[in-house]
């Protein structure tokens, strides 16, 4: 079949296919999945990008594999690698505020990824290792998942092109050109090497293979696929320091734990940007901190121990001082103020949090003063350099260190000022601004201006570069263009059922709206079951454990009630102590019946699925998505609900407006955990938006019609109730816990399992106690069944 | 019954409880109007020093029972005994409340199964009576009886939830963890150690508070605090007795217990 032939129903469809422009059979197979998938991740002008550089890999004579290979892989590396920003058009649309500062000359943040993908995917054309496009795309997304970023990405490319250009060529003196025999390897290789190294460790690793293999074609090729001995040594000798994907989850409980403050944290590589070192930094995307710290070795002064900074407190030191910044710190026109200026109010500012800091944990004061730089005395000559920067950074040292002992009398008279200014309560950044700006001008010196600039001892590494301090009046506070994007989706229709109604609750005007919400239910499509039956093979070990939880829970068919004072039978042991304790003068115990009772456990489970696109997500850096991981764990889930024989059923709900709510079954109550089902749920796919409330009502329906004493209502959820047509984001939360309302007066009880890191900003607003948050989404599988079954022990 | 039974559930001494709002005045509107009440909220936040200083005030006798699971209707109501000369009714302390006019406590209700909890039923509508079956008799409740059930909705678990009937029978307190200000107060009024230091360990209760539903069920609670200050104001190190007494009961989990100890070294440095 050709393209020619190909009728696709939708226009829009119809015209994608088109704009690809091929004959693959392979593609044609999968376009629809494969667009269903991108249409979900990637916007309007996005997508358009992705289907030409798609069609252009097609035409590059290399067979199917590379298109159908990025085809697959890109989405994945657009949402990886942040918020689908990579299109040229919205890259510079998005500016986000502050990121172009003067005063901190970082590059704009966004730039696009794809086109420099793209040329080096030329580039490889060009040269004689085309073969190693098809390895390149292939590991693309897992190498973004473990990168994070596109400044990360960009590096990576950059390391291998430096491999490719070395290993490439004449081998003894040939005058043919020969491909590099390390990359394919390397490319296969990248996933693993990245979960072990930071990127200027692998860069190290490449270095070396390099240097000594360059002319040994097959030594390369064991050195780069991790074959050879001192491959795995250089990767050893490599790893070092705490690395940030080792302390994730330690860092995002310090935040809440102690500041009760939380964000999406994004590492960046240490060691790449040689013009200026990377610094800390916070936007609306998240906290950017370095990828690695490593431990830090402040010498002792004669007399004293050395002392020692761990990375993680390293990682702490830097996210307090964000927090401060945070908490504290009121933007400030930066319009009138000279570079200099600007300067003196940021070390005035960063010192002023730093002590409030202090203030909320002494215990930092620790780590702050070892980590600060210790400027000496006079070390920089104003006749020759500028020293604003040593003046300044000494003073920083002095407004913490009581103990800094220099003897400068106006810095005295300054560290004076700065404490007399706090002693009342926090003060705020125009108070310090004010004393900042007279402190340039008292210490002003003609040398300020030259060229010449020490900078010894006077970078504080744990301190943001302060974007966030700044506006410019000029710039203007534009709206950020999301909107512009708003996803396309995919026109099918669920056959089947008329649609039910349900109302919605207005929290404005606190009635419902009636038959608001269309839900059409069907069911779930099928796939292959065995891919469940693999996933559940996986888990052994950890089904294995359950096993033993289960058993204690079976029902076992009479349980004896003893002790009972009226019951069904004598119970002999009992009564003749009674009788005994009677005949001896004392009380006896008057329960000396017992009676049987079919074991009590009468519970009807249903779980709940939220089926939205954000499903399709990476999980972490586990390399799977979180749709992956909701699959492993209701297999479980499933296959233990079954051994203790609860009556159990499982739906899937995402919607697309409030006329569009599906509801899509994938275990009815009647059904066994059995191959029908498993292929149900090995198909589950994710799109499109969560509109709770109704997908909980419909739920209620089914469930509330079980006999059963107690009836549970699980709902898996990685994010708010919301949907396109929705505005107000509160009134699909109030909708929400409006329907956990009214289920419990249906005597339902429902419970929450949330993947979303920020799920405490409304989900106890929908479901009071019953919930919980699963931060670390990589134990969803062996999570999911405990929780259940300490829900109903 | 006579007058000396009802002295003796007096409760003489004021039980010092700080208010965190006016539950003090809603609580005694419900009493003068004899509905039952229910006092919700997570452990260890004041709910059971809340009933008895109320007991207190009212001057009314109050009668505690701790419910658990093994817990039958007679243990509430009452049943016979057997002695040498026939058998002696002995009434339970639901039955003795409601016969001498206290005010009956059943802690943690949750906990008893669901089938004993219904024969407080009659004695929460406008009948306010206790029919003692066995008996074949019918208590009238004194004027001065009154219930309150005391439920923790933290406990997350589907069996241990009341059902819709017994609920819809009280009015409710929900309670939760005093804000700073206040438990440094109750800290330093319970046990006597000094605000500052109080107000420290408050500090360190806000931090796993911050972490439940991230790997925790429960935050730290007052009564574990108040452990935390008695140990202190005793000597102990304020550090041992903070993971004495605030995160090795709490947790296993190993990252929660490195926060939390950072914590403590960083509050305590
Ligand atoms: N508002 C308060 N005023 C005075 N003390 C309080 C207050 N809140 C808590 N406490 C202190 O906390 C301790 C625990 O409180 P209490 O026993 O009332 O908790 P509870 O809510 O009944 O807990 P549980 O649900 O575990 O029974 C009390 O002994 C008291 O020291
Ligand atoms: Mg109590």
């Amino acid at each position: 079949m050709t393209s020619a032939e190909t009728e696709y129903q939708h226009p829009l469809m119809k015209a994608y296919w088109a704009q690809l422009d091929t004959r693959f059979k392979q593609v044609e197979d999968v376009f629809e999945d494969l667009m269903a998938e991108a249409l979900a991740i990637l916007g309007r002008e996005e997508l358009h990008h992705y289907l030409d550089a798609a069609r252009i890999i097609g035409k590059l004579g290399r067979g199917v594999e590379p298109m159908l290979a990025f085809l697959e892989e890109w989405p994945s590396v657009v949402k990886a690698l942040g918020e689908a920003r990579t299109a040229p058009l919205l890259a510079s649309l998005a500016s986000p505020q502050g990121g172009a500062l003067p005063a901190s000359g970082r590059p704009v943040d966004g730039e696009a990824v794809l086109p420099d993908v793209m040329a080096f995917i030329m580039k490889m054309q060009k040269s004689p290792n085309g073969k190693a496009i098809t390895p390149f795309l292939q590991t693309l997304a897992p190498v973004a998942r473990k990168l994070l970023s596109r400044e990360q990405m960009a590096i990576y490319l950059e390391i291998a092109r430096d491999l490719m250009d070395r290993t490439t060529g004449s081998v003894h003196g040939h005058h043919t050109t020969f491909p590099s025999p390390g990359l394919p390897w390397f490319y296969a290789q990248a996933p693993f090497l990245l979960s072990q190294l930071t990127l200027a460790g692998l860069k190290n690793w490449v270095d070396y293979g390099v240097a000594n293999y360059r002319h040994h074609p097959e030594r390369q090729e064991d050195y780069f696929n991790l074959q050879s001995a001192d491959s795995k040594a250089v990767l050893q000798r490599e790893r070092h320091g705490t690395l940030f994907a080792d302390v994730e989850r330690k860092l995002d409980l310090y935040l809440r734990g102690l500041w009760n403050d939380s964000d999406h944290l994004v590492p960046y590589s240490t060691a790449f940007d040689e013009l200026r070192k990377p610094v800390p930094y916070y936007d609306k995307l998240g906290m950017r901190i370095p990828d690695v710290y490593d431990d830090f070795l402040l010498p002792a002064r004669p007399g004293g121990e050395d002392t020692r900074i761990s990375g993680l407190d390293r990682y702490r030191a830097t996210l307090a001082h964000m927090v401060g910044h945070r908490r504290w710190t009121t933007a400030q026109v930066a319009d009138n103020w000279s570079p200099f200026q600007r300067m003196a109010v940021e070390f005035f500012e960063d010192c002023r949090v730093e002590t409030l800091l202090c203030r909320e944990y002494p215990g930092l004061k620790r780590i702050f003063l070892a980590l600060h730089p210790q400027p000496r005395e006079g070390a920089c000559d104003p006749e020759t350099t500028s020293c604003l920067r040593h003046r300044l950074a000494m003073l920083s040292r002095a407004l913490l260190d009581p103990e800094h002992g220099y003897q400068d009398p106006t810095l005295n008279d300054y560290a004076a000022r700065f404490h007399a200014l706090l002693a009342g309560g926090p003060a705020d950044t125009a108070a310090v601004a004010d004393l900042a700006l007279s402190y340039v001008a008292r210490t002003r010196r003609q040398s300020d201006q030259f060229a010449k600039v020490w900078f010894e001892d006077t970078v504080v590494d744990y301190r943001d570069d302060n974007r966030q301090m700044w506006k410019f009046i000029e710039e203007g506070d534009e709206e950020d263009a999301f909107d512009e994007k708003r996803k396309i989706e995919p026109g099918e229709e669920l056959e089947g059922l008329p649609p039910r109604h349900y109302p919605e609750w207005d929290y404005k005007s606190q009635t419902y709206r009636p038959d608001w919400a269309s839900v059409y239910e069907g069911l779930h499509p099928r796939g292959n079951g065995n891919h469940i039956d693999k996933l559940l093979l996986k888990h052994a070990a950890l089904a294995k454990r359950l096993k033993r939880l289960l058993d204690l829970l079976k029902p076992q068919d009479k349980v004896r009630i003893r002790f009972q004072e009226e019951g069904s039978e004598l119970d002999l042991d009992v009564a003749i102590r009674s009788l005994i304790d009677f005949k001896g003068g004392a009380t006896p115990d008057p329960r000396i019946n017992m009676s049987h009772r079919t074991d009590g456990r009468d519970i009807a489970v249903m779980l709940l699925l939220d089926l939205s696109e954000s499903l399709n997500e990476q999980a972490g850096s586990s390399g799977q998505t979180i749709l992956e991981l909701s699959q492993e764990a209701v297999s479980l889930l499933a296959w233990a609900v079954e051994q203790l024989g609860d009556p159990f059923a499982i739906a899937g709900f995402h919607s697309n407006t409030r006329h569009d709510v599906r509801y899509l079954h994938v275990k009815g109550f009647s059904e066994h955990w059995d191959d029908e089902v498993k292929s149900r749920l090995a198909a589950m796919e994710a799109g499109w938006s969560t509109r709770m409330g109704a997908a909980m009502r419909h739920a209620a329906h089914y469930l509330g019609a079980r006999k059963a004493d107690k009836k549970l209502l699980l709902i898996l959820t990685d994010g708010q109730p919301s949907d396109v047509d929705s505005q107000d984001e509160r009134l699909l939360i109030e909708d929400a816990r409006q329907a956990v309302k009214e289920l419990d007066q249906e005597s339902i009880f429902t419970y929450c399992i949330s993947l979303d890191p920020k799920a405490d900003e409304y989900v106890n607003d929908i479901f009071g106690r019953q919930y919980t948050v699963i931060d670390n989404i990589q134990r969803l599988p062996e999570k999911l069944p405990e929780l259940f079954l300490a829900l109903t022990k | 019954m006579s007058s000396t039974d009802k002295e003796q559930y007096k409760v003489r001494k004021e039980p010092y409880y700080q208010a965190q709002g006016n539950e003090v005045a809603l609580f005694e509107a419900a009493y003068r109007n004899r509905l039952p009440v229910m006092v919700k909220g997570p452990t260890g936040c004041g709910k059971s020093r809340f009933v008895e200083h109320m007991a207190w005030k009212l001057g009314k006798p109050l009668i505690t029972v701790a419910c658990n699971e093994d817990m039958t209707a007679s243990d509430l109501v009452g049943r016979y005994l057997l002695e040498a000369n026939g058998t002696r009714w002995l009434d339970g302390p639901l039955t003795t409340a409601a016969r001498i006019g206290a005010i009956c406590y059943l802690d943690e209700i949750v906990e008893a199964r669901q089938d004993t909890t219904v024969v407080i039923h009659p004695l929460t509508d406008h009948r306010r009576t206790l029919p003692l079956d066995k008996k074949g008799e019918l208590i009238e409740a004194h004027p001065d009886f009154q219930l309150v059930i005391s439920y923790n909705p933290g406990y997350q678990s589907l069996m241990k939830d009341l059902k819709q009937s017994t609920k819809q029978r009280f009015t409710a307190f929900d309670f939760d963890y005093p804000d700073a200000a206040l438990e440094t107060t109750i800290l330093a009024k319970e046990t006597g150690l000094d605000e500052a230091l109080a107000g420290k360990l408050v500090k360190i209760g806000q931090t796993a508070r911050n972490l439940k539903g991230h790997g925790l069920d429960e935050g730290i609670s007052t009564r574990l605090l108040v452990y935390a200050a008695t140990l202190i104001k005793d000597g102990v190190n304020p550090v041992e007795a903070c993971q004495m007494s605030l995160v090795r009961p709490i947790t296993d989990d190993a990252d929660i217990r490195e926060t939390l100890d950072h914590a403590i070294d960083a509050t305590f440095a």
